[in-house]
Formats: C-alpha cells, structure tokens, sequence
C-alpha cells in the first residue's frame, strides 16, 4: 500500500499496527511510511484511529500487534520517554505547559540536567538562542507562557520537542487554536524545520492544510489506512471522497417529508466558547414540524456550541431562538424542556446521563419536576421504576434491569436510556447530537428508525452528527457549517463529494 | 479498565472493607503503643472497657457519637452536592447560639419539651446562616467553599467569644458562659433507655438529642435518596455538567444543600450546650465540627454508616480518655495520633485496599 518513496530508510515505518479497545477496533493493521525529511499529512474523520495511531508512536498505548521501525531499526515505544529517546516529538492539540512557568522553564522540564537548575539554565539559554536562530523560531525565553498568545505557545511546545533532540515531530491537529495568520506562520516554521531535514507527521481533518503543507498524504477511515499518495498528485476532491468513503449506505427507509409550520426559529446567533472564541457565527435557520434538518460539518466548526445554545446549556452572545414564534430569553434547559423541546446530547457520558445512578434514576434526569414522577418534593421511586421499566421494554434496553448502575450498560444501550427518556416525552421539537457515536450497527438501525418515527409524527428534529452517512440518510435538508457559519443547504440527495468539499470550507 | 469503576458486592464495599482499615488502623495503632513501651493488648483493653465497659461510659461514648452525628451528616449533605464543607465546626458553634438564646428566652416560662422544637429550629437556623456566606461567594462567585468554611470557622470562634465575653457574659463572673440553663431549657438524659438495658447512666450526659440525630439521619436519607431536591443534589454532586444539562439550578441548589449542612451543623450545639452543660460555653464543639468530616468520609455519607463511625469515634474520645488516666504514659496527644490513625485509614486511605479486594473477588468468582 505505502509506495517507498525513495531509496533512502523512511524515518518511520510501522508494519501491521492492531489496536483494540474492548469491541472498538481503533486501528486494523495499519502500515505507513514515512519518508526522511518530508512533511507527511494523515487526515480522516473524527474516530477514524489517527489520534490513536499517534498515540502508539508516542507510547500512551501499545499496540497488540504490530512493529515500529524507526530509521529502519525495529524499537519499542514504551513511554513517552522512550518515543523521545528515539528522536519522536509530539506537539499536542491541548497543550502540555505550566502556564505561570518562563518559556524557558517550561523547555528545560523534565530536562533539567541535574539537581541544581543554574548549570541546566544556562545550557538550555544557549541551546534555545541556537534552535531559535536555526529554525526561525522566535520566543522571548523569560516570557510567561500565561502572556503568550496561542500560536508562541505552540512554538513553545515545538521548542520542547526539539530541544530534547527530536527528529521526528508529530503535530496533532495544530490549527484548531489558530487563527489563519498564526497557522500560515505555522506552516513557515514547519517548511523551514523540513529543509533542515526534520520529519513531520501533520495530523488533520482539514483537507486545505494538507494541500497546502503536505509532501504525501495518508487517509484514514474507521481505523483502516485507506490510502496514501503524494500530495502534488492527488486532488481536494479525492481526498474527500476517501476520507468521507464510498461503502455502502446504511439507508434508513423514510417517505416524503410532510412540513408543517416553523417550530424553531435561529436568528443572528452568535456563541462563543469558554475562551471567547466565536464558535458560531451569525448563524440563521428555521426548522419545521415534521421534517429532519441535518447540520454537517467537521467537529470542531460550531455544531456542539450551536446545539448547547438551542438547548439553552450555553448563554449565546448575540442573536434570537423563536420557539413557536415566541423568542426564547432565559438561558434555562428546564424552561425549555416545559416548552417540549427535548435533547439528545453528543456526549452522553458527561451530559445525558450521570453514570454512576441507577439506569431508572436516568430515565428521568431533567424530567424529574414532572409530577408524575411524584407530588410535591418527594420522588416516587416506584413510579420511576415502573415508567423506566416501561421504557426498557419498548427501546430493548439490555439488561433490563432498572437498578442496575447505567456505567455498566454498553454504549448502545446507554443511549438508548437517553433516546427513550427524550423521545417518550412526546416533545414537539427534538435536538439530537451525534445520536450514533460509540454505539452498535443493531441500535444505530433503532435510534435511526426512532428518529423517522418523530419526523412522521409531525415533531421538528435538529440533527447534528459528524457522520456524513447519518445527515445524508436522515435528513430533509442539510445545513453545512463550517468555521462557525452555515455555508450552504443542500437537499437530502446532494452528493457526498459536493457536501465533503463545503465541509471543507471549499466553496462548492 | 481501572480498578476504582469495577463493581464490588455492597457487603465487601460496606462491610469488609471498612473492618479491614479499622483494623490496619488498630494494627498500626498498636506499633505506636508498643514503641513507646505499653503493652498494646492491655491499652486496647482500657479503650475498649472505658468506652463500653459500664453505664456511664457508654453514656459518654453515645453523647459523643450524638455530636459526631449531626456534624457527619452534616458533611455528608453537602458532600452529596458536590461540595466540601469543611465549616461545620464554625456552623456548629454559631449554631449554639441558636440554641443558647432559645434556652435564655424561654426556660423560665416552658417545659423542656417546648422549648426543645424552637432550639432545634434556632440552633439549625443560626448554623444555616453561618453557612450561607459561604454558599452564597461559591454559587455566585467561585470562591472556594473549603477556603472560605475554613476561614468562617475562624471568624465564627472570635464572634463567639466576643460574644460570650462582652455580652452574654454573667456579671461578677470569670467564665465567658452565659448563665446557666434551668429545666425548662435543658435536654434530660435518657437514663430510661440506659435502664432498658439494665445500665445505670451515672453522670454521662447522654441526652434527648441523641434521638433528634437518629430523626435527622432518617430526614437526611430521605432527602438525598426520595426527595426531587435530593435528587438533584446528587446529580450536582456526581455531574455538574450533567445537571447543567437537566437545567438542575446550580446556584439554589448549592445554597440549599449549604443551608441545610450548616443547620444540622448547628443542631449539633442542643447535645453540647442543651444536653451537657446547660449553658453555651467558648469552643463547646472542641472538634466534633472536624470529627465529622472523617466520620461522613468513613459511613460513606449514608446515615446508617454515619451512624456507626460516629459511635466508633465514639469509643476512641471516651475510651481514649480512660486510657490516658489508666495509662499515663499515653497521653491525650497520643489518643490524638491514635484518632488520626482511625481517620487516616479508615477515611483518607478508602482506596487504598480496593484494587486488592477487587483483584480477590474476581479471583473468587474465577473471572
């Protein structure tokens, strides 16, 4: 599969890399080469094993089988400490600084060179002026990291991994905290590192970076290497289309949408996130009773922040959301849940459920006002028990067992208590977040068909879901989102290809 | 998968495991003892009979363990809400002046019985409201709630013995105390219930707040396990971001779950001020505020388990004591060390034994 691109020893080549966690194959026998002195970009979607794969050559998982071969020399990565003895650097997307330490202080951790910093400072002054000088790499050394904008601390961290001798750097999506200025000087600094015969491994999920940066570029896709070619030869088009796959559709069977009124209305909504980076960007949209409005995107473009504002967990900056019409003002869930409004969140482990309850005490999280559920300040454990039973019965939650603890149910099944607790509530309009992650192809099938049901039965659904299949096969339109703004509708039937390119942030 | 998710029968998890840090704790207790040249058989045997031997060391043993229920449960409610308080000491001595004023105001005029509900009321509402501050900086401003329960301890004792000096102060007298109670604002003792039992209660102050706590451990488990509010309060606890999610109000359920820790704190001061010394005396709690922080930690913030942690710390301030005065050579600081022990493996080293007893059990059940 991966071509030998020259004579020369790649700088690393794995050879059937396996890795499993528990029924998640993350990676399948993977192999790659990378060339000595190249910049070699691996891209695919969120999930598809490249964070994983990564995390191998950096020893924070070992693979179960498989070999690392550095400069043709087989090695175990045991530790982080090895991979850097090794010559392997990792740039890490969150990154790893004492953020009240100096830059220097920050390189020279874990390197001190003995028990009394003097001699080690001095050392590392001078090391650090001549890795600056040759790499172009400027960073005042006694500046705090806490004062440095994002794209200095990122130099930090390269300067971490050279000073310790690293040959090969390994960045892991590096220009998700940057602005475009910041990731063009990036790519200066990348090139330049290249031409002093350094090896990179660029990991991303945008297509644009790689063509721009890229000497050779691996696809990844649900934990298989699909594909590598040079960059010069291949195309955006194609690299979308390997990325995103062409297997066949798990289409759910669905009839014509029958769309009724507008139920909820988005006006102007802008979102940041905690760090007050604007994550959704003036963003309008309407959804109507009885059809499906997928919103596609790579994570990371505003999606999550867009859904937390609906679902009213996240305080928007600016803009409106009309529910029936009527805008909503209070930053309140529980408001919102009373105006039938249900959510299924994207992460269910730290938001839709608490899992260290007993599954029947899920069942009823945010619903637990409700007076049914017992009168006044008391809870009434049996009617609990008794509707959560019901609803296992219906969504074929297995075990069936109400008491048992709901971090012992399988994925699939935990989100089902999500999907049976948000949906039994009959809701008018339904927000859904990757309604499919980490769950099985048999609940996949059941969620999905779940969610037709609401359609038909005239609810308004606001899909969003990182799995390009899933918008396309549920959805009544599809909203693209990319960099925080909606970039385009498309029809249920639009091509993956045109889709892939929007969410790309390549104009189709 | 780590050890700490692996589920382990509620008898191992309740029962074994607890047992076997108490004896560690004993063990390691023993070593103590035994360095310092006592025969730690003979000094376990003086803990044992000075706390349980007779009447009124039972007596005093349970008097104890009615302080360390209150500030246990204390604890423990705000503990389930995800919060730390480590102010029940403060609340519970602010709490005494609660009580204190109920006794003064109406001892004159009402039996103890009536004037006990209001003394629950004023010692729980003047606990609450030593709590409130610092609910109320950590809903609303972030601040800390273990630095500030901390400091509002610091600030309750120099309140409290202003108070007690410049104004409750009886005229002509030395002590900073008020005056004394008379009936009609004491708590009897239960010397029928020691009778029940053919045991004569002599001195021991063991009295009728000992079965307002066992009413409150059975309030609190009703609140945290069939309550909505508890409810809440345990998803705060467990998963902020998850009642975020449940639109579960976080700043109301913070400062009632407070409101709540600081009054039982307070209702700590009707054992110690209302049941014991019939007047409100400078540092009455003497560090059940403190003991109660070990004793949620060991009973696993249930009442029941607060229940028995509290008699056993119970039996070490009795027992220790009657050991010292046995054994001069253990004096009250090494009770301290020996105390400390209990806490140390018994709350602080929880996990300690965990990985192992889990490692045993599915070797047992031959996974």
């Amino acid at each position: 599969m991966s071509p030998h691109s020259s004579a020369n020893e790649p700088a690393i080549e794995l050879v059937g890399i396996d890795k499993k966690f528990g029924t998640v194959h993350a990676n399948k026998d993977i192999n790659l080469s990378v060339a000595k002195g190249s910049i070699h970009g691996i891209i695919g979607e969120n999930g598809a094993g490249k964070s994983t794969l990564m995390s191998i050559l950096y020893g924070f998982y070992h693979a179960d089988a498989g070999e690392i071969r550095i400069q043709g020399t087989p090695v175990t990565i045991r530790d982080s400490q090895a991979a850097i003895a090794v010559g392997i650097g990792m740039v890490h997307q969150h990154f790893m600084l004492v953020e009240n330490f100096t830059v220097l202080e920050n390189v020279m951790l874990g390197a001190e060179g003995g028990q009394l910093l003097a001699k080690g400072v001095a050392g590392a002054r001078k090391e650090l002026k001549r890795l600056e000088t040759e790499y172009g790499l400027d960073v005042d050394p006694d500046a705090l990291i806490e004062e440095l904008p994002v794209g200095r601390q990122q130099r930090v961290e390269i300067l971490k991994a050279l000073y310790r001798g690293a040959d090969i750097l390994i960045l892991d999506e590096p220009t998700g905290v940057l602005t475009p200025a910041e990731a063009d000087h990036l790519f200066r600094i990348l090139r330049v590192l290249r031409d002093q015969g350094k090896t990179i491994i660029l990991i991303t999920h945008k297509l644009r970076e790689i063509m721009a940066i890229t000497d050779t570029v691996s696809v990844m896709r649900r934990g298989e290497m699909v594909a590598t070619r040079k960059t010069s030869e291949t195309t955006v088009a194609e690299l979308a289309e390997l990325m995103v796959g062409r297997r066949v559709l798990l289409r759910v069977e669905k009839g014509d949408a029958n769309p009724g009124p507008v139920l909820l209305s988005v006006r102007n909504l802008t979102v940041k996130d905690g760090r007050g980076v604007t994550m959704v960007d003036d963003v309008s949209f309407d959804v109507r009773a009885g059809e499906i409005v997928g919103i596609a995107g790579v994570a990371g473009n505003g999606q999550s922040e867009l859904l937390e504002a609906i679902a009213g967990i996240r305080k928007p900056v600016s803009g409106e959301i009309l529910i029936d019409g009527q805008p909503v003002d209070s930053v309140d869930p529980a408001r919102l849940r009373q105006l039938g409004l249900a959510h299924i969140p994207e992460d269910r482990h730290h938001m839709g459920l608490v899992l260290k309850f007993e599954e029947y005490e899920n069942s009823i999280l945010g619903y637990h006002r409700d007076p049914r559920y017992g009168r006044g300040a008391m809870l009434d454990l049996d009617a609990v028990r008794k509707d959560a039973e019901e609803k296992i019965a219906k969504y074929d939650i297995r075990p069936p067992n109400a008491r048992l603890k709901t971090a012992n149910f399988s994925g699939g099944n935990q989100q089902k208590i999500v999907v049976a607790r948000e949906i039994e509530r009959d809701p008018k309009m339904l927000l859904i977040g990757q309604p499919t992650r980490g769950v099985d192809i048999g609940a996949i099938e059941f969620i999905h068909r779940r969610i037709i049901e609401m359609r038909d039965a005239g609810k308004a659904v606001l899909l969003v879901s990182v799995e390009l299949d899933e918008i396309r096969s549920l959805s009544d339109r599809i909203l693209v989102m990319f960099a925080g703004k909606v970039v385009g509708e498309k029809s249920s039937d639009a091509d993956e290809q045109s889709l892939g390119l929007m969410m790309a942030g390549i104009a189709a | 998968m780590s050890t700490a998710s692996v589920p382990l029968p509620g008898w191992i998890s309740y029962g074994v495991i607890p047992l076997l840090n108490l004896i560690l704790a004993f063990f390691f207790s023993g070593l103590v003892v035994w360095a310092i040249g006592e025969n730690p058989f003979e000094a376990l045997k003086f803990l044992i009979e000075g706390a349980l031997g007779r009447g009124d060391a039972i007596g005093f043993t349970l008097f104890y363990a009615t302080s360390f229920i209150f500030t246990g449960l204390s604890v423990a409610v705000a503990f389930h809400a995800g919060l730390f308080n480590i102010g029940s000491e403060g609340q519970a001595y602010v709490g005494g002046l609660g009580a204190a004023l109920v006794a003064l105001s109406l001892d004159h005029y009402v039996p103890w019985y009536v004037t006990m509900p209001f003394a629950v009321i004023g010692a729980a509402i003047f606990g609450a409201a030593w709590a409130f501050i610092p609910a109320w900086l950590q809903a609303k401003r972030g601040s800390h709630i273990v630095i500030t329960t901390i400091m509002f301890n610091f600030i309750g004792a120099a309140l409290m013995v202003y108070l007690l000096v410049n104004v409750f102060i009886v005229p002509g007298k030395m002590a900073p105390e008020t005056r004394t109670f008379l009936a009609g604002g004491q708590l009897p003792k239960l010397d029928w219930l020691m009778a029940l039992f053919g045991l004569k209660l002599g001195p021991a102050p063991f009295n009728v707040s000992f079965i307002i706590a066992l009413v409150m451990c059975y309030l609190v488990w009703l609140l945290i396990w069939r309550t909505k509010l508890g409810y809440e309060m345990r998803t705060l606890g467990i998963s902020p971001t998850a009642a975020v999610y449940a639109g579960i109000p976080y700043v109301r359920t913070v400062i009632i779950a407070m409101l709540i820790s600081g009054g039982l704190a307070g209702m700590m001061s009707l054992n110690a001020v209302m049941g014991a010394s019939a007047r409100l005396q400078v540092e009455f709690v003497a560090g059940a505020g403190f003991v109660g922080i070990a004793v949620s930690l060991m009973g696993r913030s249930h009442p029941v388990g607060i229940i028995f942690a509290a008699i056993l710390f119970g039996i070490l301030y009795q027992g220790g004591a009657d050991l010292s005065f046995e054994m001069p050579n253990i004096t009250r600081d090494m009770i301290v060390v020996i105390q400390g022990l209990v806490i140390f493996f018994a709350g602080a080293l929880e996990y300690m034994l965990r990985p192992a007893m889990v490692r045993l059990y599915q070797t047992a059940r031959g996974k």
